[in-house]
């Protein structure tokens, strides 16, 4: 597995970093000024001397042809990874000037890929013995049964409250404020149900989000209500339609499709964090099986989750479904190779049957917010303060969902059409288009806009 | 998106808004009948809708599209290479302000934007689109960044720029908005645009035509110059200044009689500009007779005459009667006589002298500070580098550093007027008698990059600064430029000093250390300055 060939961009570097900070420190590290003995070596390993504030410089180790994402090693007391050594040190191999030369590793970090691989090995065959953790079967039964016994118990809680809530009208709900919620949502983590309380923290916000929240609302409930009726009935259910219950709910279940290995070009990467959670999402599209699946990842806030995975190349790997109809998320398993530039885009629709498959994915999940899509030809095109998605080729368009025309990525979006057809992937949904990736209609790289 | 309407389904067939009606009230308070039995009324209410939210959105289609856009006007150039490209990103990731504390031995990336700007738009290359919003906000919030990134930003920035209020700014800094000027050939067209078109469309066209056709632009402002307002007149006659030539002459003789004072002096400021105009002769017939060598004495000694009062003559020629407050009329009024009157005059007046030779002979009197900064004034407008040499004097000389007859501010405004390698000489024999505390100035009119005398001085004497143990940031205005201005070429040179000194007795604690750092961000910047220049190719 050589990297040689292919250097990243200071983009796909910068997006390796955990936060802003680290990102700006990272970028001032850049440069060759304090690095010193810097070099890389075929296998893919970057490494270096950065002078810090001490008399000692930290050594800085980098293995960028780890399947799963680069892995990093630095002497720094830093806790962040990668901390900005680093990530200045892939900006300086990145930058390509000639400072990361190609040679022979020194000794320490010589040591530090010994380690790793023997690490590896020592994986490689306990899984091999197909050892899991999976303890007593019996009392994993016992532990889900009384799991399944609290949910029901707060689902049913949870129908009462919609009831109360519908029978006192919900203008009611206005004047309660967002604490009734926050405590019902309280009472739903006691109940592990952590889907259920993410909706109900989402109910506390609405009476607040401007005109036409009654339906907003309405809406909500409903689908909660529908949603508490699904788990409470989910033994009359169909298996599939029970395990997208069972996922709503938060009991995700655990990747048990078969693997399916294939090309897995990367649409789009993006971080939202509640406080106390950074959830990344990362959108991969099968070149073959022509798949598009959802790899999910979390870590405390302030931490970047893993992996981190460069937006327009391509990778062989093989992932593994989540149980559920019409569920994108995936389990990423081995990694055959380290990600590439390819010529792949994924193909495109217009705006009027992206709208048709979002309508049509409902079917198997009344719940899905969104579908991933990528729209072919189509212009983003002002619609008095708003943005749309119009068709270069029809008169129909998608309007860009607000909190997304908000950022900088819809400029981004608006430069590279320069008011012609792009290619833009992005998130299809009830309340509208959310753009992540655009490219141009000539060839070019693909662009990030989250 | 917009809903279709619900398809007849199930029963009850309620309309949405009813729903939602019900709901706001609640069912304790109105139970309506189309509620199905069997159920509690909020279940039964929610059921329905939940129903109807899942087929309301499965049935969302897409919008009408709105009128498009008139696309951006197509940018020929060739797009810029892909390491140059990631280049641009590297730099615009920077954000002003966002840097605080001590620099560390990291170039300052901002500070190499404007360079990378500059190269980029002379090699002539097409920025890639989505580069376009960092770099119109970059310009946004930085006005000497503007003209060039504007310039390499392109047709499409000015497309981008109507469409987003943040960076109106764009639209005003390009003449005319970005709109195309007619073809000079197309007179009708030209002159349909100077008689309707808005203000900034007009000074952009009279000023495009002057560099084209001098005469023509000239000709265009006369045709209405009777019936343009005075604050209008004074913009468009400033757009003379550009390209100005002996034609002018009777356009401007006329304007001095003009109704407004201001384009009035403006007129009086152009014509002394001329040194064959009837103006600039009789300033220098009025000049003369103030200034005289006196025959009297035994060696040659400038005399000065301030003349006594200001007439109309003069008034009309521009001189300004009233002094600003603190100075004398007849100084003041003198001032004004020496900077209009043709330089070239002078040597015939005072004895057939250089003006070398006339500059250090002496004044009587007290008025040498007087008479050498009017002088400096008209070197400077009427653009003679012979005088402003004569000025500037030997740049070795004990006076050059200190507040002498010619202040620092005026002798880098003589400078600008030398040609670049001059300029560079001068300031390099500066430097190396006085050192840099004074220089900073000075080096900022110099061509970049430094001719190789200059850099060499500047090192040289940042390395005198640092043996003689003082700290860095003294000089980290020099430092700044020196990263920016230096030929690359000169890294090289600078290693020996990226290490760090032994300490002594005369040096501040803990120096060594920090100009150690100094001169490595120093070669660092150096160095990526090379890269970048080696990245959009040679030229």
């Amino acid at each position: 597995m050589t990297q040689q060939g292919v250097r990243w961009t200071a983009d796909q570097v910068l997006a390796l970093a955990p936060d802003a900070a680290s990102r700006k420190a990272g970028s001032e590290l850049g440069a060759a000024g304090p690095w010193s003995q810097a070099g890389s070596s075929d296998e893919g390993t970057v490494w270096g001397l950065c002078k810090g504030s001490g008399s000692t410089p930290y050594r800085t180790v980098v293995d960028i042809a780890e399947a799963n994402g680069p892995a990093y090693s630095c002497s720094c007391p830093g806790r962040k990874s990668p901390c900005k050594h680093a990530l200045g040190l892939l900006l300086l191999w990145a930058g390509g000037d000639g400072t990361v030369s190609r040679g022979q590793a020194p000794d320490w970090a010589e040591q530090w890929m010994e380690g790793r691989r023997q690490h590896a090995q020592i994986k490689g065959t306990a899984a091999g013995h197909g050892g899991g953790t999976t303890g007593d079967p019996e009392a994993a039964r016992r532990r889900a049964e009384r799991r399944a016994e609290r949910i029901t118990a707060g689902a049913e809680e949870l129908e009462q409250r919609l009831a109360d809530l519908l029978r006192g009208g919900l203008a009611s709900a206005e004047q309660a404020g967002y604490g009734l919620w926050e405590e019902t949502a309280a009472r739903m983590v006691d109940a592990q149900a952590p889907g259920l309380a993410a909706r109900v923290r989402e109910l506390g916000s609405l009476p607040a989000s401007g005109a036409g929240w009654p339906a907003r609302l309405l809406e909500e409930c409903a689908l909660l209500h529908l949603l508490d009726r699904g788990w409470l009935r989910r033994e009359r259910l169909p298996a599939g339609l029970a395990a997208t219950v069972r996922s709503r709910v938060g009991l995700p279940g655990s990747p048990e499709g078969p693997p399916v290995r294939d090309s897995w070009l990367v649409l789009a990467q993006y971080d939202t964090s509640d406080g106390r959670l950074t959830t990344r999402r990362i959108w991969l599209y099968g070149s073959e099986t022509g798949r598009t699946v959802l790899l999910l990842s979390f870590a405390a806030a302030g931490r970047a989750p893993e992996p981190s995975l460069p937006v327009g190349l391509a990778f062989e790997a093989e992932v593994s479904r989540y149980p559920g109809d019409g569920q994108p998320r995936v389990a990423l398993g081995e990694r055959f190779t380290p990600p590439e530039p390819v010529a792949v885009r994924p193909p495109g629709l217009t705006t009027l049957r992206a709208a048709a498959r979002y309508g049509e994915a409902l079917r198997t999940d009344p719940w899905l917010e969104s579908l991933p899509v990528t729209l072919n030809r189509v212009i983003p095109t002002p619609a008095g303060d708003a943005w749309q998605l119009a068709d270069a080729d029809g008169g129909t368009a998608l309007p860009i969902t607000p909190s997304s025309a908000a950022r900088p990525g819809l400029w981004r979006l608006v430069a590279l059409s320069g008011g012609g057809p792009v290619t833009v992937f992005g998130e299809c949904g009830h309340l509208g288009f959310t753009p992540l990736t655009a490219w141009p209609e000539a060839a070019g790289d693909a662009v990030p806009l989250c | 998106m917009t809903a279709t309407p619900a398809p007849p389904d199930t029963a009850p067939d309620v309309p949405w808004e009813e729903l939602v009606t019900v709901a706001l009230l609640g069912t304790g308070r109105r139970t309506p009948s189309w509620l199905p039995p069997g159920r509690e009324a909020p279940t039964a209410l929610l059921d329905l809708a939940a129903v109807e939210t899942v087929r309301r959105r499965a049935g969302l289609r897409p919008a009408p599209a709105e009128a498009r856009l008139v696309p951006a006007a197509p940018d020929p150039r060739p797009p810029l290479p892909p390491a140059a490209v990631r280049r641009l990103a590297l730099l615009l990731s920077e954000r002003p302000g966002a840097v605080g504390g001590r620099r560390g031995a990291a170039p300052d990336l901002m500070e190499l934007l404007p360079q990378w700007l500059s190269l980029a738009n002379a090699r002539g290359f097409a920025p890639p689109p989505q580069a376009l919003p960092a770099l119109l906000d970059a310009a946004r919030g930085r006005t000497d960044l503007r003209p060039a990134a504007l310039a390499f930003a392109g047709p499409r920035a000015l497309w981008l720029a109507r469409l987003n209020p943040d960076w109106r700014f764009a639209l005003r800094s390009t003449p005319g908005g970005g709109a195309e000027l007619p073809p000079s050939e197309d007179r009708d067209r030209i002159r349909a645009l100077w008689q309707e078109g808005l203000f900034a469309e007009r000074v952009a066209l009279l000023a495009a035509l002057r560099t084209r056709q001098p005469s023509a632009a000239r000709e265009l402002l006369a045709s209405t110059w009777a019936a343009e307002r005075a604050e209008d007149r004074l913009m468009f006659l400033d757009s003379l200044r550009a390209g100005l030539e002996a034609a002018d002459e009777p356009f401007l003789e006329q304007a001095l009689s003009d109704r407004s004072r201001n384009v009035r002096a403006m007129a009086a400021e152009l014509l002394s500009a001329l040194p064959g105009s009837a103006l600039a002769g009789r300033m220098a017939a009025r000049a003369a007779a103030c200034v005289a060598i006196d025959r009297t004495r035994p060696e040659a000694v400038i005399v000065v005459e301030a003349p006594h009062q200001c007439d109309p003559g003069m008034e009309r020629d521009g001189v300004v009667p009233n002094p600003p407050a603190g100075r004398g009329e007849r100084s003041w009024w003198l001032g004004q006589l020496v900077e209009a009157a043709p330089l070239g005059a002078w040597p015939v007046r005072l004895g057939q002298r250089t003006p070398e030779e006339i500059v250090v002979l002496p004044v009587a009197d007290d008025w040498r500070d007087e008479l050498h900064a009017a002088w400096c004034r008209a070197a400077v407008r009427q653009r003679d580098p012979g005088w402003s040499r004569a000025l500037l004097g030997r740049p070795s000389a004990p006076e050059a550093g200190g507040p002498g007859a010619v202040s620092l501010a005026e002798r880098a405004k003589l400078l600008s007027i030398l040609d670049a390698a001059d300029r560079a000489d001068w300031v390099a024999g500066f430097i190396a008698t006085h050192g840099l505390s004074e220089a900073f100035q000075l080096l900022g009119v110099c061509a970049v990059p430094w001719a190789a005398p200059l850099g060499r001085a500047v090192v040289d004497a940042l390395d005198i600064a640092r043996d003689a143990g003082s700290y860095p940031w003294s000089f980290s205005g020099v430092m700044g430029l020196a990263e920016r201005c230096l030929d690359p070429a000169e890294a090289s040179r600078l290693d020996a000093l990226t290490a760090i000194p032994d300490e002594t007795e005369d040096t501040s604690p803990g120096a060594g250390g920090y100009w150690a750092e100094a001169f490595q961000r120093l070669t660092t910047t150096l160095r990526l300055r090379a890269t970048m220049r080696q990245e959009l190719g040679e030229p």
